[in-house]
């Protein structure tokens, strides 16, 4: 049966049962797809659907959303572009929560959970959030800035039913308050708690105590404040632990003290997933060799403290390794180590640990090589390496086919392959050509306009892509535009490519989420020329000259290059909350 | 090694004024085809001389960034201490900053990873004894003293070089 025959026979349903179909579609994706299908579906799937995902919060508004999902419940936000990570967007560009948090709160919606990632949260919103929502359960903050540590007190004293706490990689001002022992002697059901990200000292009492009386509490990431001491008696409160977190892991240890604390971790049967060591002292690392065996995560990539032999030694203990995120101190031999220890392997992050020029050495193309032909699932890959040839290249791309997931980064972004001097354009082709499933891929080095090609013919399932320092001229990013048919986001900054690439098909930037172009040779002119043709886009400039500095006149100069754009589909037409210097076109 | 004008790497887009490209300046390794086959492959010899100045790169968010710059400065009182580090046999020097570390298993671990020897522990009575390596240091009054008799901290402050000798060489520091 095709499927408008298949529709016909369902519309003959109750609602109910349509409603109770789609309860099986969790995927956002599944539930757009079936929303466009027929109009009663539509109206059935927006009915029932409690889990929202915006990928770019200025795409719609909060009063749409309300509108089309009454019944919401966990949203799921994006704010700033992906480059913002780095420095790349000036402070004050947006992506404020607030006037999401404050529709909701307007319209009843009744929400338990929100997702946000690289937004600006201010302790106004927070508290907002958490006077306004009763069943408020579970807040996750991503890579945000803007709030302090009263505003996490708000959350803290007014969310009853708090589950989950969770502040990944956020800049938090941390006014030394005591929002940890905000939480009252009621609440005991926290099943999730992070504040690895806050700089200040908590009330380890209050911790200890709010620990002791959540029995339902799984995972717990300390911040660099809280001392073993305190972890050793945390330990023995929470053995039912499956993700941890440690504060500073660095005391005497031939303490009594650490003694307790390597039989409290013996008795943690049920931790998987290891982070934090923000501070460490090498020679306690053998406390955690007892759960070693069972973790399928582990996260050290904070821990610049420890040393490549230690780290190895570590890892051999830890043959179930499903994730694993690293510093590269771990060196090519570490990493050789791991990939015959590691046999479960799917994701692996290598960081820079030397950004500071202290003199460590950094991983080469060997280390990479030694990973792909010893971790047969290997799918996932963030890289940070000294250098790197074509030849490694091709020959990861055989050992791995199934990379859904390969991000390169050679901390010298335009070095050439180290032994041929040529650029590395056919390692990353055969990437492309052997990783059918690839859909996010961020290439460096030297690179021309040729590994562009191939990407263009082989990365059909590429959603993602990000370039830096890349290509010849405008041919490359045509090569992209033209052939990537499921590109979603492409972010380049400091590449050759101009208005004929830019312009060449407008109408492909409404299947996209969003074109970041910086350092490129687009010019005002034809930014204005895209955004007088689509409107449907956003397109946005950012300007960081003040008016008055001699280059006003010169910037409005349509010949003149952009040094930032940023565009994006909408529905909801231009920003009202962009700042001066973002214009949008 | 000569850095020919080929090599020096610039960040200019084509066509830019040659005045606005921001200039790396990186080490050149491997692209001089004179280069000696024999050279160790791990090619550590040739430090880069400074991190590129590009704004962004490499990619590392800012708290992650932070922690490493608190690494880096730690143990230290403002001022970082750079010794250079030299082992019999090898080519080339290390520098190696004293303040990075706090105590002498650190320092040693980090000197056996960055050279690839066996440095083995320190006793009072034998030195070194047994190790194929023994690590020495010259101090103020320009003694070659054996690592690991003085207290660190000692040790951090009257510290001018370092020199990894070969054990049957050091043996007759470690009987004194």
């Amino acid at each position: 049966m095709c499927l408008f025959q298949f529709q016909s026979v369902m519309n003959y349903f109750p609602e109910e049962v349509l409603e109770h179909v789609f309860d099986f579609l969790t995927s956002h994706r599944d539930r757009n797809t079936v929303s466009l299908v027929c109009k009663s579906w539509y109206s059935v799937e927006r009915f029932s659907r409690e889990k929202v995902f915006i990928g770019n919060c200025y795409a719609v508004n909060p009063e749409r959303l309300i509108a089309r999902f009454p019944r919401l419940r966990s949203l799921t936000l994006k704010g700033k572009p992906h480059f913002a990570d780095f420095n790349l967007v000036p402070d004050g560009w947006g992506g404020h929560v607030y006037p999401w948090i404050e529709a909701m709160a307007k319209s009843g919606i009744n929400l338990e959970e929100l997702k946000l990632k690289r937004m600006v949260v201010s302790d106004e919103s927070l508290e907002l959030l958490a006077k306004s929502f009763p069943n408020f359960k579970s807040l996750v903050l991503v890579s945000c800035e803007g709030f302090t540590t009263v505003g996490l007190a708000a959350i803290a004293s007014n969310c009853r039913f708090l589950r989950e706490l969770d502040l990944q990689e956020n800049e938090v001002d941390d006014l030394k308050g005591k929002w940890l022992s905000c939480f009252p002697e009621s609440c005991t059901s926290l099943v999730s708690l992070n504040f690895a990200c806050l700089k200040g000292e908590v009330n380890v009492v209050a911790l200890e105590r709010l620990v002791a009386r959540c029995p339902n509490l799984r995972s717990l990431r300390l911040n660099h404040t809280v001392p073993l001491e305190v972890l050793q008696k945390i330990l023995v409160r929470a053995p039912q632990l499956s993700d941890l977190g440690t504060g500073s892991f660095t005391h005497d240890p031939d303490s009594e003290t650490f003694i307790k604390l390597k039989n409290a971790m013996k008795n943690c049967h049920s931790i998987r997933s290891l982070s934090g060591f923000l501070d460490v002292n090498g020679r306690c690392l053998p406390a955690i060799y007892p759960i070693c065996i069972s973790l399928t995560s582990l996260n050290l990539s904070y821990a610049p403290g420890i040393f490549s032999n230690e780290l190895i030694k570590l890892i051999c203990h830890c043959k179930k390794i499903e994730r694993l995120w690293i510093l590269d101190t771990i060196g090519d031999k570490g990493l050789g180590v791991v990939a015959n220890t590691c046999k479960e392997l799917q994701e692996l992050r290598v960081f820079p640990s030397d950004l500071y020029g202290v003199g460590n050495t950094a991983v080469t193309e060997e280390g990479l090589v030694a990973i792909s032909a010893g971790c047969p699932k290997l799918n996932s890959i963030l890289y940070f390496c000294q250098q790197m040839t074509n030849a490694a290249l091709i020959t990861v791309a055989k050992n791995c086919p199934n990379f859904i997931r390969f991000r390169l980064c050679t901390l010298d972004p335009i070095v050439p392959d180290a032994v041929t001097n040529q650029p590395l354009d056919e390692g990353f082709g055969a990437i492309v050509q052997s990783c059918k499933r690839l859909t996010r891929l961020s290439v460096s080095g030297l690179l021309t306009d040729q590994v562009f090609l191939y990407i263009g013919m082989y990365a059909e399932q590429l959603e993602m892509l990000s370039i830096a320092f890349a290509g010849d001229s405008d041919k490359g990013m045509l090569y992209v535009l033209n052939g990537c048919k499921k590109l979603k986001k492409l972010e380049i900054r400091d590449s050759p490519f101009g208005n004929m690439a830019l312009l060449s098909d407008m109408g492909k930037y409404e299947t996209m989420r969003s074109l970041w172009m910086s350092s490129c040779e687009v010019t005002l002119g034809g930014c204005k020329t895209l955004a007088e043709k689509m409107p449907w886009l956003n397109v946005e400039i950012i300007n960081e000259h003040e008016a008055g500095e001699g280059e006003g006149e010169a910037s409005c100069d349509d010949r003149h290059r952009v040094e930032k754009m940023y565009l994006y589909r909408t529905l909801v037409g231009p920003r009202k909350d962009a700042p001066d210097f973002v214009w949008t076109l | 090694m000569e850095t020919s004008v080929a090599t020096e790497l610039r960040l200019g887009l084509p066509g830019r004024d040659r005045s606005e490209a921001k200039i790396i300046s990186v080490s050149n390794k491997r692209s001089s085809s004179e280069m000696d086959d024999s050279c160790d492959p791990q090619q550590e010899s040739v430090v880069p001389a400074q991190k590129a100045q590009v704004v962004g790169w490499p990619p590392v968010r800012s708290y992650r960034k932070n922690i490493l710059q608190k690494k880096a400065e730690s143990s230290s009182d403002g001022s970082a201490m750079f010794v250079k580090v030299s082992m019999d046999g090898a080519p080339y020097l290390r520098k190696i900053d004293l303040k990075f570390y706090t105590n002498y298993l650190d320092l040693l671990k980090a000197l056996q990873s960055m050279f690839k020897c066996t440095i083995g522990v320190y006793s009072e009575r034998e030195g070194y004894d047994g190790s194929e390596f023994a690590p020495t240091y010259e101090d103020k009054d320009g003694d070659w003293m054996l690592v690991g008799d003085v207290p660190w901290e000692m040790f951090v402050t009257s510290c001018k070089r370092m020199r990894i000798m070969k054990g049957s060489e050091a043996r007759g520091l470690g009987c004194l």
